[in-house]
């Protein structure tokens, strides 16, 4: 191996990138996509209409999605990828989302690594 | 805009849920005391930073069919880039954050989603990746082949894995063949989207650190043979 490995200036500037290409992702390209539903979805909603009525929607016909109900925490305030239910939050949300994972996870594994490993 | 990606509660009963909460607290058990041999203080904020651009991506949905759209699972790409044992527990931290911020995925289906994701799909995918590992370390083109390969792979398989956990306690409201033909159909062509991500994604890290791909380390064999000089 090159000693690329043993530089801390290039893997932190490595760190700064990524980071900036996720929250990029999360924060910006997240209006982009597409808001059909995913593969499972298609697949619970088969057989099923989705009709919006006044209280929100409702399945008609026969389909897996009719067993499930609101989700337990529906009333999270990022529910939905979104801040509070609101329209055109879906990237601030995204970036919330990044930040309380990169923390989670890179604490978790910040405190499982091997000590000392690095000489 | 995204709302809901992963199972809900109630697309299967509680007994088989319960059951794979189980199996998912076992493989995690596993991979906890596993992840540890892969962690050190390089690759241990790049796990962090994987998970979350996992946590990132999976918000893309992008279309597949008129109507259907799919998004990355990630199995492949994190076994790849920091190993199996850690790679399920970033897919496992983002289902978590999923469940209990985003409202996307139910807690009683948080096992089933585990099992299908962090576990079937991370180990699928690197069951595969190992099995191209020669190729992948050959050139540039092979690593992105293995990549995509992998990646589609995982998600074929990870779809497949809702197929038994349904046909174990599914809910009912659409028959076994229908779901089994649905889910192996319309993930086929998410994986190929998986695919791309994965290998450029995997590209992209392994233009500018290749010791960061734990796929590229020296295995232990390789170091053996090593000429001791």
């Amino acid at each position: 191996m090159s000693n690329a490995g043993t530089d801390s200036s290039t893997v932190t500037r490595f760190y700064v990138g990524f980071l900036l290409v996720t929250l990029i992702i999360a924060g910006g390209l997240s209006y982009f996509a597409s808001s059909s539903p995913d593969g499972l979805d298609t697949v619970t909603l088969h057989g099923c209409q989705v009709v919006e009525v006044e209280t929100g929607e409702q399945l008609n016909g026969s389909c897996i999605a009719q067993n499930t109900g609101d989700h337990i925490v529906a009333g999270s305030p990022l529910a939905d990828y979104s801040i509070g239910g609101a329209e055109g939050t879906t990237g601030v949300a995204g970036v919330a989302g990044v930040v309380v994972t990169v923390l989670v996870a890179g604490g978790l594994f910040w405190l499982l690594r091997r000590r000392g490993s690095r000489n | 805009m995204v709302v809901a990606m992963h199972m809900s509660d109630g697309l299967v009963n509680i007994p088989t849920a319960l059951a794979f909460a189980v199996v998912a607290v076992i493989g995690l058990g596993f991979a906890v005391t596993r992840a540890r041999r892969d962690l050190d203080d390089r690759t241990a904020p790049m796990a962090g930073l994987v998970t979350a651009f996992v946590f990132a991506v999976q918000m893309i949905n992008f279309p597949i069919l008129p109507g259907a759209s799919g998004h990355l699972l990630g199995g492949a790409l994190v076994a790849i880039l920091v190993g199996p044992w850690v790679g399920s527990l970033c897919i496992t931290i983002v289902l978590v954050v999923q469940a209990l911020l985003f409202a996307d995925g139910g807690l009683t289906a948080l096992g089933t989603n585990i099992t299908n994701m962090a576990l079937v799909g991370v180990f699928t995918g690197y069951a595969v990746a190992v099995a191209m590992r020669g190729l992948a370390r050959r050139s540039r083109g092979g690593l992105l082949a293995t990549a995509f390969v992998a990646a589609f792979v995982n998600t074929v398989v990870a779809s497949l894995a809702f197929v038994v956990e349904y046909a174990l306690g599914g809910s009912g409201g659409a028959a076994l063949g229908t779901v089994f033909a649905l889910m192996v159909g319309l993930h086929a062509l998410i994986g190929l989207g998986e695919g791309l991500i994965t290998a450029a994604t995997v590209g992209a890290v392994a233009s500018v650190r290749p010791d960061l791909v734990h796929l590229l380390r020296p295995t232990r064999a390789a170091l053996d043979s090593r000429d001791p000089s």
